[in-house]
């Protein structure tokens, strides 16, 4: 119970928020998909690019969406989104590093 | 209308089933016919059935571990009298079929049903003791949680009497567990028990997660944290981060199996070593969820009868969180033989060696907290010191097993088979066994009786070195594991060994049911009684309240100064607290949590034998319970002063009677 | 399942009718869920990933993805986000008639998504593109189909709490932290669509 009574100061998100952030998000999808349908990029790059808009894309409907902030009241939802977001890059960065190294070992694919 | 079931899933023609049948249904009848005569459904039905209390769903929890664990050593013993027969033709007594569902069913229910369960009821047991909280988070999920585990039990253990069990393994590995060569129902057996179970697991790890993270009793900083209650937080973080593979890898094989996918399957694409990799991307993390509290149990038993503090309470801390990240990243180390390359082999094998490090430090660290203590030998002390030894030697076959050349000779042979019964008896059970010793008192007010607990330690420690050394022969000189028969003469004498060891192993498990019995029978007897809730100089917060203490823990809810502050105030004589008094709101009991565990039942048994309106039945009963349960607003109560004031007399009279006896 | 009376002091302190908006044990629990969420995710991704080019003689993303489709559905998911964010915003307010209007239109915008998300599958069912047709087929159904049922689930949970709010809950804190829970839950399921359209279909197409 260490966390003090600290008064309500927006962290709800305002009608303002969630325009900006809508609008970023649009902003973000359209790019994603221009980034595709365009045919401008080399299939690589393109991935690239799909890959740092998502990535983008994501903080900005953390932000102001799920208004999760670096305040003191939300440090340990902040922590332990960090903590799943590793794991999730362990779970899959590591289950492609054995199945592409094993699959190149054996031939299997 | 019935799916796939029919007469003949029923094995009459098996007698070492029938005979189980007859005898489960005769205790299980006698036991009802007890409650029933004695009047007490009404009285378990509302005070424990229902319950929402944690020490009392710790106390449903280690019930159900210690029936479990009487199934899987059944199992045990099985398989080792069959391999100390079936030599040089003889055929033994089980057939492969009924062999291999023993040894599937044995790593399953141990780890699953008795080892899972443990573990959750100790956290129960202790963990809001020893953060001075009145109740877990959530304790309607807690009450949950226990019908799930209790659920995914049930329903395995109906496998040996309605149908069958899996018949490939622990893990169930595809391709064999697909539905082109496990065609009956055993797999689905496996798979929605451990599923249900796994959602009661997830939900554990949840709740006790947010307990420790926000109901820590004021001042009660990390660094002021009992060690006990830091490996719950890190098992709960690593129950977190991987139950959820486990389920997406069940979840993928059921869909290969029920709607005809192809993630696991030899055609199609489909890929079985992907099956591996996600498996043990739960499986390691899932050894560590399972050993991580008991070292908190043996921290606090040995700082407890050394009389000392903990020796480097914060290397402790700091190795136990080490230890949490480096699970995650080495389950490759269970298939190195499966095929990766030199790169990932030497990532994963380099990543498990250096588990060994911060668990050394935790050894020393226990070592030195014994060191120039005034060391009490008690049976939780046996246990720790047996621990400490055992656990070593299992550590350190651990390492040579990382080794993946050294790998590739000994995968799948008995070595490994003794590695890991090494460290999961000797860590996790003897941990166990060493708590449940160590907080008996704290749950039923009377001590367990010494003599009995030191001679089932002797048999488990004697009767383990007897039942697995010789596998480790064994699996040196070349045999494998999950083997029915055998010709070759050099192995016998070992099996024999083994299987003597398994029957030391049966005195020990006889001699901790006499301990229970003694106990109880002895219970009011000076000496066992527990008057003042602190029977061993206790160090932490569960020690200053009576024993069993109230629906409510705490009748002031403690201010924290620093590590170990009871023992400080003991020390300084500062025992009595002298804040008033206020009513304490309390979750009231709910039904809810069994209702939804009995629909659960309904679902995984609809599911496992095809019978499809039955699972739908159990699916809309569980969101019917739970939408109910939502819209009951008459959930809490309060605890009026003069109750507190009442049991506070009742305890202050009984410390006083111990201080008069003294 | 997240919104239970709580032993926390805290909750104890709201009960008592002050009126902080500050997170209860509640809801942080239930980001806890969440997280556990994400992992599950995760995992059918890395799946997805190791799956993703067996096609088994099979049709490709490429043949089967219609991105007008995925666009519309995408279009769908961001205006329910913003929707919920309006309910979310009338709640604090206390004005439960604006509370109700915004979350019906979540609830329809949630409905016409998963409603695309059927007939998409229903059609590469009935051209013979099923689940079971390859490796590559089963994970993007299980992937795809993972997340539109946590949308279908979350759209019960929608209609179960817009009928409670018009009973004796009203906006109660109890309310409050349910409606906040499924804030978390909708915005979440957007995070998991970003992943989707980006690393399934437009990756897929590529």
């Amino acid at each position: 119970m260490a966390q003090a009574h600290t008064t309500h100061d927006g962290s709800h998100g305002s009608y303002q928020s969630y325009i900006i952030g809508f609008v970023l998000a649009v902003v973000l999808t359209v790019a994603s998909f221009a980034a595709v349908m365009t045919h401008a990029l080399a299939p690589g790059m393109a991935l690239a690019a799909l890959g740092v808009l998502a990535v983008v894309q994501i903080v900005v409907h953390l932000v102001f969406f799920l208004h999760l902030n670096t305040s003191r009241e939300q440090s340990w939802n902040l922590m332990c989104f960090i903590f799943a977001a590793a794991s999730v890059v362990i779970i899959i960065g590591g289950t492609l590093f054995i199945m592409h190294d094993t699959a190149i070992n054996m031939m299997s694919r | 209308m019935l799916g796939k079931l029919s007469l003949s899933a029923i094995p009459f023609d098996v007698p070492i089933l029938v005979g189980t049948f007859l005898a489960v249904a005769v205790i299980g009848l006698a036991v009802l016919g007890a409650v029933t005569y004695f009047g007490k459904w009404g009285y378990l039905w509302r005070e424990w059935l229902t319950t929402v209390d944690h020490k009392r769903l710790a106390v449903m929890y280690i019930i159900l571990a210690i029936v479990m664990l009487f199934r899987g050593f059944a199992d045990a013993i099985m398989m080792r009298t069959q391999l100390a027969l079936a030599y040089a033709g003889n055929p033994g007594y089980l057939p492969p079929h009924h062999y291999d569902q023993i040894f599937s069913a044995h790593g399953t229910i141990m780890i699953f049903f008795m080892a899972m369960a443990f573990m959750t009821g100790l956290l129960n047991l202790v963990v809001p003791l020893q953060i001075g909280a009145r109740d877990v988070a959530f304790p309607f999920l807690n009450s949950l949680s226990f019908y799930m585990t209790l659920v995914g039990a049930l329903l395995i253990n109906i496998s040996l009497f309605i149908g069958e069990f899996a018949q490939c393994g622990w893990l169930v590995y595809p391709p064999l567990s697909e539905m082109q060569f496990s065609p009956g129902v055993g797999v689905d057996y496996y798979i929605w028990a451990v599923q249900i179970s796994g959602v009661g697991t997830l939900l554990t790890g949840v709740n006790f997660f947010t307990t420790i993270v926000k109901m820590r009793a004021p001042g009660m900083g990390w660094m002021q944290m009992p060690v006990f209650t830091w490996t719950a937080f890190c098992t709960t973080v690593l129950i977190m981060a991987s139950f959820p593979v486990l389920t997406v890898t069940l979840a993928l094989l059921s869909l290969d199996r029920y709607l005809g996918m192809h993630f696991f399957t030899n055609d199609a694409g489909g890929n079985v070593m992907l099956y591996l990799s996600m498996i043990w991307t739960w499986g390691h993390p899932e050894v560590y969820i399972l050993v991580i509290p008991a070292f908190g149990v043996f921290s606090e038993v040995t700082s407890t009868f050394s009389r000392k503090p903990l020796f480097g309470y914060n290397t402790m801390v700091y190795a136990t969180c080490s230890i949490m990240v480096l699970s995650f990243v080495v389950w490759v180390h269970h298939f190195f033989t499966m095929g990766a390359g030199a790169n990932v082999n030497t990532f994963f094998g380099i990543m498990t060696m250096v588990i060994a490090v911060p668990t050394g430090v935790k050894i020393f660290n226990w070592l030195f907290t014994m060191y120039k203590g005034r060391v009490e030998f008690t049976a939780p002390m046996y246990w720790t010191i047996g621990f400490m030894i055992t656990f070593s030697i299992g550590g350190m076959t651990g390492v040579m097993l990382a080794m993946p050349a050294a790998d590739w000779i000994l995968h799948n042979s008995l070595f490994l088979i003794a590695h890991f019964h090494n460290v999961i008896i000797g860590g996790v059970y003897f941990g166990y066994i060493a708590g449940m010793g160590f907080w008996f008192p704290k749950a039923f007010g009377f001590k367990l009786n010494e003599a009995w607990g030191k001679r089932a330690f002797w048999c488990w420690f004697i009767g383990f070195y007897l039942a697995f050394v010789p596998l480790y022969i064994l699996g040196l000189e070349g045999m494998t594991r999950r083997m029915n028969h055998y010709n070759n003469p050099d192995w016998y004498p070992w099996m024999l060994v083994a299987e003597a060891g398994a029957i030391v192993i049966a005195l020990g498990i006889v001699c901790q049911l006499t301990q229970l019995y003694v106990s109880i029978r002895d219970r009011n007897l000076p000496e066992n009684l527990d008057l003042t809730g602190d029977p061993w100089g206790g160090r932490t917060l569960e020690w200053s309240i009576s024993s069993p203490p109230p629906a409510y823990n705490f009748a002031v809810i403690p201010d924290i100064h620093g590590l170990d502050t009871f023992h400080t105030e003991k020390q300084l004589g500062r025992r009595a607290h002298n804040k008033p008094l206020a009513p304490i709101h309390m979750p009231k009991n709910t039904a809810a949590g069994a209702i939804i565990g009995a629909f659960s039942f309904i679902l995984g048994f609809g599911a496992i034998w095809y019978i499809w309106w039955m699972a739908g039945l159990g699916l809309i009963g569980i969101a019917v319970t739970m939408i109910m349960r939502s819209a009951n607003r008459d959930v809490d109560y309060y605890v009026p002063v003069s109750e507190i004031e009442h049991n506070e007399e009742i305890y202050s009279r009984r410390i006083a009677a111990a201080q008069a006896a003294e | 399942m997240a919104h239970e009376a709580t032993m926390s002091p805290l909750a104890h302190a709201d009960d008592h009718g002050h009126d902080h908006h500050h997170e209860t044990p509640n809801v942080f629990g239930f980001w806890l869920y969440l997280m556990t969420d994400c992992i599950l995710f995760g995992s059918i991704f890395a799946a997805f990933a190791v799956l993703r080019n067996q096609f088994a003689g099979g049709p490709s993303g490429k043949e089967l993805f219609d991105l007008t489709n995925v666009g519309i559905e995408t279009a769908i998911l961001l205006f329910s986000s913003i929707t919920y964010g309006f309910a979310s915003i009338n709640a604090m307010a206390k004005n439960k008639t604006m509370v109700l209007v915004w979350l019906a239109i979540t609830f329809v915008l949630g409905l016409s998504f998963v409603g695309l998300e059927v007939s998409e599958f229903s059609h590469m069912i009935a051209e013979g593109n099923g689940p079971d047709r390859s490796a590559f087929l089963s994970a993007f159904f299980t992937l795809v189909g993972t997340h539109g049922l946590h949308v279908t689930c979350g759209l019960i949970w929608m209609a179960v709490l817009m009928v409670q709010m018009m009973g004796p809950q009203d906006l109660s804190q109890r309310m409050m932290d349910k409606l906040t829970c499924l804030s978390l839950f909708w915005h979440f399921l957007d995070i998991v669509w970003i992943c989707v359209f980006s690393f399934v279909y437009l990756a897929g197409v590529m």
